[in-house]
């Protein structure tokens, strides 16, 4: 069968296996100790990792820069990039300079906004948007084409995935941005974090009546939650994230004491990766740790995603 | 209409430092309309600044003439008169208007008074709102409307993203509709959502260098 890219997670999803992607950020520094400590967790657990591309807009380690030490450690990095930082030239060649150097997943992002980060002031590019990056990147492999038309000598064979939020307004629209995404040359899908779990099935059964499910891979995505704080914080303040009351009691409710909160939460993240599996196309788990990296072994072996197959 | 805004008076004020005779020149037209540069607001600015430099004790005269419009050059023949006994000119224009002054008047200094803000509507009696960046590729015909470039906070032109908060309120503030929220509803009712099914393309930004334009009846009159 001919591959797109031939990464790991192409082959995984391709072969019909269950996927189980994580997440690695970059320090804000140089800090490369710092890179390999949190591959260490990761490593032989997961099919892919995302290395985050300056999230919430605060400075960080370049997510190509990161994504290389990855490789060094044995892992394969799903390379992010986000709409907010670069123009059509330096996407097209830093994609080039990343695939160059073995980086074989991308996820097309269109990127928090600057304000949130730590240089609010800076002028945002948003010179395309992540459905023209996804396009871009698409007729770069397929067409070995740049974005102007101009061939491109030696074309990067990139496994292309997108986000999508079924939990952001308006909810009807989500499913048709989807589609979009599909349609711009999207392989692969990680979804913001689900606590909803009703709302999430109604999405995919709304991707599903519109065939969606047979052309692109859906990874469904989760974050454990640490403590009831965090589960309030979120709920509260960051845009497009639903918890449901039930979850937020759940958390409020767990016996006091060292580490029992973050046990629920993690409980709760176990039991919706269970549900999650049932899904008719879901393909796969994308587990955010933010922070919890050295959490993931665990969580993954409690999850029975464990051992990854080899592909 | 163009809107602008004052500078602080301490920036003004620090410009005119070491000036001892300039004319305060007014604009009729986008920034008399916004209250931010018309005869009032010269007559204003003219005594703080009077005021400021009495204060200090230092020699400073300031006159105001206020014209039509500074961004054409038929209003300019009576300041051509009056301009010549000034050390400098400070402009309530916007940036476009003291661009022309300046050019004008290539051998005097030239000060801007005010901040050009946006191009924009009234909200409100004073209170005004951006809606259009200029970006010479007008979409409105196909977002219901609603300017993407403008009124969505990443410009998207595949919207919206998935910062969209309850309510249909922006990401960046909880007081920022979001405009693709607002197209979407707006094309729903009037049944035209196919307007934004397919993927629109990367779009070709013809912004980047200065823009001049003659209108297709002067095309001949131009011609070199």
């Amino acid at each position: 069968m001919s591959m797109k890219s031939g990464s790991r997670l192409e082959k995984i999803l391709e072969a019909g296996h269950f996927a189980f992607t994580s997440e690695l950020g970059p320090p804000q520094g140089a800090n490369v100790e710092a890179i390999r400590k949190k591959a260490s967790y990761l490593n032989g657990i997961t099919d892919a990792v995302n290395i985050t591309d300056n999230q919430t807009a605060v400075v960080r380690m370049s997510s190509w820069g990161a994504a290389l030490i990855a490789i060094q450690e044995g892992l394969e990095p799903n390379y992010q990039m986000v709409c907010r930082d670069r123009n059509r030239i330096a996407m097209q060649s830093d994609i080039l300079g990343a695939y160059a150097h073995g980086v074989r997943n991308m996820l097309c992002l269109s990127g928090d906004h600057q304000q949130f980060g730590n240089h609010p002031s800076t002028k945002g590019v948003f010179d395309i948007d992540s459905i023209q990056l996804i396009s871009m990147v698409k007729g770069m492999r397929d067409d070995k084409k740049f974005l102007n038309g101009d061939e491109i000598d030696g074309a990067p064979q990139i496994f292309i995935g997108a986000a999508a939020n079924p939990f952001a307004e308006p909810f009807e629209w989500r499913v048709h941005r989807l589609a979009k995404k599909v349609s711009a040359g999207a392989d692969f899908i990680q979804t913001q974090c689900i606590y909803d779990m009703k709302m999430f099935r109604e999405w995919m059964k709304q991707a599903g009546d519109m065939g969606l499910t047979e052309k692109v891979h859906i990874l469904a995505g989760v974050t454990p939650l640490k403590s009831a704080g965090m589960a309030r914080y979120m709920a509260k303040n960051v845009s497009g994230i639903i918890i449901p009351d039930d979850i937020i009691d759940r958390m409020v409710k767990a016996p006091k004491g060292a580490g029992a909160a973050a046990e629920e939460g993690i409980k709760i993240c176990l039991e919706h990766i269970e549900e999650l599996k049932e899904i008719k196309g879901v393909h796969g788990i994308h587990l955010m740790p933010i922070e919890w990296e050295h959490r993931v072994p665990e969580i993954a072996e409690r999850a029975k995603l464990l051992p990854r197959p080899q592909v | 209409m163009i809107v602008c805004e004052r500078k602080p008076f301490e920036e003004i004020k620090e410009m005119m430092k070491g000036i001892r005779k300039v004319l305060n020149v007014g604009c009729g037209g986008c920034t008399s309309i916004c209250m931010a540069g018309g005869q009032r607001e010269v007559g204003i600015l003219n005594e703080e600044l009077q005021n400021a430099f009495k204060q200090d004790g230092a020699s400073f005269h300031v006159d105001g003439f206020t014209i039509e419009r500074q961004c054409n050059a038929d209003f300019f023949q009576e300041l051509d008169v009056i301009a010549s006994s000034y050390e400098a000119l400070l402009s309530m224009a916007c940036g476009a208007g003291v661009q022309f002054l300046a050019d004008r008047y290539p051998q005097k200094p030239v000060f801007p008074a005010l901040n050009t803000v946006f191009v924009g509507v009234d909200r409100d009696i004073g209170w005004f709102e951006e809606s259009c960046r200029t970006c010479r590729e007008c979409v409105l015909g196909e977002t219901a409307g609603i300017c993407p470039v403008t009124r969505c906070a990443k410009s998207l032109f595949n919207g919206p993203c998935g910062g969209t908060a309850q309510e249909g309120k922006c990401e960046v503030s909880k007081d920022t509709p979001c405009a693709w929220f607002e197209i979407y509803k707006r094309l729903k009712d009037q049944n035209r959502l196919e307007n934004i099914l397919k993927v629109k393309p990367a779009r070709e930004w013809r912004n980047q260098t200065q823009g001049t334009l003659v209108q297709e009846a002067y095309k001949k009159r131009y011609a070199k």
